[in-house]
């Protein structure tokens, strides 16, 4: 094999690795759009907000420690524990269902039956409110995350890889990252769950009837409240996930937020409505991007990643707006 | 009609109707300033084929939305079973055995006959969330028994053919009938069904007629039933409301109803002297 075959092999798997990221982000929009018709803009503060709850468990950290000192004029930072992660992710899972319970208890339940762009400005509100509750409740400070996920690159798969290049060209292995063979992992596994959990489950079953009518739902005894709090807690778990996999990246800091603006050319690309399509979109755009700058890149002076996603995403709104997979918009004159 | 004691009567065709099942006192429901249904009160006999008819903007549909809770109205109660029944959401009184189906189809257009029919049953299910979660054992047997229900009405609806088709590619006539069969699947105590023959052919109607007096038959179900056709009605029902501007104006076999001096008024129109 060539170099250069190998080098774009390489390119491509870390990009496949990347939109596995990505798709876990857009899962959490898709799950919350199907139910309920909600665009939750504050998906990826749900992410920023979970791995901040995550590290201030793990670390044994007092909420809202800053506003009691200020108040008080104690000292008090820290319990003086250490939990073990997968206690502290308990914990936290929990944390995002009481705050999925408040999000319907006092936001949306009072919201049932406006329009799509009512409910859409309540989710922006609701994101800022969240960035500036979690700030005050763990502190603005960059953390650094660690459950014990591999990091850095793997040697086995550089050492492996090294001899496949022909003699004579210089090639020094695959450089694959650990973690994100891990989250890809724990992504793959998650997406299977829920797939299966929505298929096979009565409460799977009563979550697909309120996506499709609320009206039907209600006549064969579904409590809609019930289900809405249900799938918000689902997408406060999947923005855990993915907050722990960004996190552990490149620390918790509150531009974890933004890897929401990373998941809307997804959700073009797959459809609002499609499960399977936040995956397929997430693969598609994670090694779109970094095969063009490989190849493209170099041409047009690199830092294509910044606009890739988005100009592909423009593409598809114009040629095939309902997306890969997305239910086709059709009118009725 | 024979015999109306409180326990019930006979029909004309010899199938016996028990006590009062459901029972309707003074309801009245308005909109703002506008009243749907002023003071009206009937009642629901157990076992029984129960019409409500009218014309055009009668309130029959808004009456049948009361039952089922998805309106809720300023005057009068509802008894259900003997008991005073308190203010309900829709999915409670679904919970109490009342299912229904709507004047304009309400499928889950996404998903299969199968699984729509499967719907009917959720509130059979009685397995927790984390027990569902796992899915071994105790959920995994019930999942099987509710299956096995939802079989059992599809094939009594003779839907076989299309129990894996997505409703959204079904014709109209079809529709009617998974929706007719998702309510069944609840083995519902009252199944009340919003024009269930509206926009069918003739032939779509007899076997909708057909299936309503079967189903009344084979499992003993109690039917509340909304219609614009009269011929249909007379045809299909023990007992028939009549309301007419949001009142009732009639109330009696179909017999009995045909008839009264308003309801032909109201049917065929009077000059209002």
């Amino acid at each position: 094999m060539s170099a250069a075959f190998l080098n774009a092999l390489e390119v491509m798997t870390n990009g496949l690795m990347a939109g596995v990221l990505y798709a876990l982000v857009a899962l959490g929009f898709v799950l919350i759009y199907k139910a309920s018709g909600i665009f939750n803009y504050a998906q990826g503060v749900m992410a920023l907000f979970a791995a901040l709850t995550l590290v201030g468990i793990m670390e044994g950290q007092v909420p809202f420690s800053h506003l009691i000192n200020a108040i008080f004029g104690t000292e008090i930072h820290h319990f003086g524990w250490h939990l073990p992660a997968l206690v502290a992710i308990i914990l936290t899972i929990g944390v995002m269902v009481i705050f999925a319970w408040f999000v319907q208890r006092f936001i949306f339940r009072h919201l049932v039956g406006q329009d799509t762009i009512i409910l859409f400005m309540a989710t922006i509100g609701l994101a800022y409110f969240m960035e500036g509750f979690g700030d005050l409740m763990w502190g603005a400070d960059i953390k650094k995350l660690d459950v014990g996920l591999p990091q850095g690159g793997s040697f086995a798969i550089e050492d492996l890889t090294i001899g496949w290049a022909a003699e004579g060209e210089r090639f020094y292995g695959m450089y694959i990252d650990k973690l994100d063979m891990v989250a890809t992992v724990i992504a793959a596994l998650l997406v299977i769950s829920l797939v299966l959990y929505s298929q096979y489950t009565k409460q799977g079953r009563a979550m697909r009837a309120v996506a499709d009518d609320h009206q039907a739902a209600l006549s064969v005894g579904i409590n809609l409240n019930f289900i809405w709090v249900l799938v918000w807690s689902l997408a406060g778990f999947v923005a855990l996930v993915a907050g722990i996999m960004w996190g552990t990246k490149s620390g918790v800091q509150f531009s974890l937020s933004l890897i929401a603006l990373k998941a809307l050319p997804v959700l073009m690309l797959g459809g609002f409505t499609s499960i399977p399509g936040a995956i397929v979109g997430g693969l598609i755009i994670g090694v779109g991007e970094k095969l063009f700058e490989f190849w493209i890149g170099p041409l047009v002076g690199g830092a294509t990643e910044n606009w890739f996603a988005y100009v592909l995403a423009l593409l598809f709104l114009v040629f095939r707006p309902q997306g890969l997979f997305g239910e086709k918009i059709i009118e009725r004159v | 009609m024979n015999d109306m004691s409180s326990d019930g009567y006979v029909t004309a065709d010899g199938r016996k109707i028990g006590g009062v099942l459901m029972e309707m006192k003074n309801i009245t429901l308005r909109f703002g300033g506008v009243k749907a249904i002023t003071d009206i009160s009937f009642d629901i006999r157990e076992g029984e084929i129960r019409a409500i008819i009218g014309p055009n903007g009668a309130g029959k549909s808004s009456m049948l939305n009361v039952i089922s809770g998805f309106y809720v109205p300023q005057e009068g109660e509802v008894f259900y079973k003997g008991e005073k029944r308190p203010q309900m959401k829709p999915y409670e009184v679904a919970r109490l055995g009342i299912a229904r189906t709507f004047q304009n189809i309400a499928l889950f257009e996404g998903m299969s006959v199968l699984d729509n029919v499967m719907t009917g049953r959720l509130n059979h299910m009685k397995t927790g969330l984390f027990a569902q979660a796992l899915w071994k054992g105790k959920a995994e047997a019930e999942e099987v028994a509710n299956r096995d229900v939802a079989e059992k009405v599809i094939d009594f609806l003779e839907i076989q053919h299309i129990r894996k088709t997505p409703v959204s590619r079904l014709p109209y006539g079809l529709k009617k009938r998974v929706e007719l069969a998702r309510a069944l699947a609840a083995q519902p105590s009252l199944l009340l069904l919003d024009e269930p023959m509206a926009g069918m052919n003739v032939e779509e109607k007899e076997d909708m007629s057909r299936f309503i007096l079967d189903v009344n038959d084979e499992f003993g179900t109690t039917i509340a039933l909304i219609e614009h056709d009269m011929g249909v009605v007379m045809d299909l029902s023990d007992r028939v409301v009549v309301m007419d501007y949001g009142k009732k104006i009639g109330d009696g076999t179909p017999d009995e109803v045909r008839n009264n001096q308003d309801v032909i008024d109201a049917y065929l129109g009077v000059a209002h002297d």
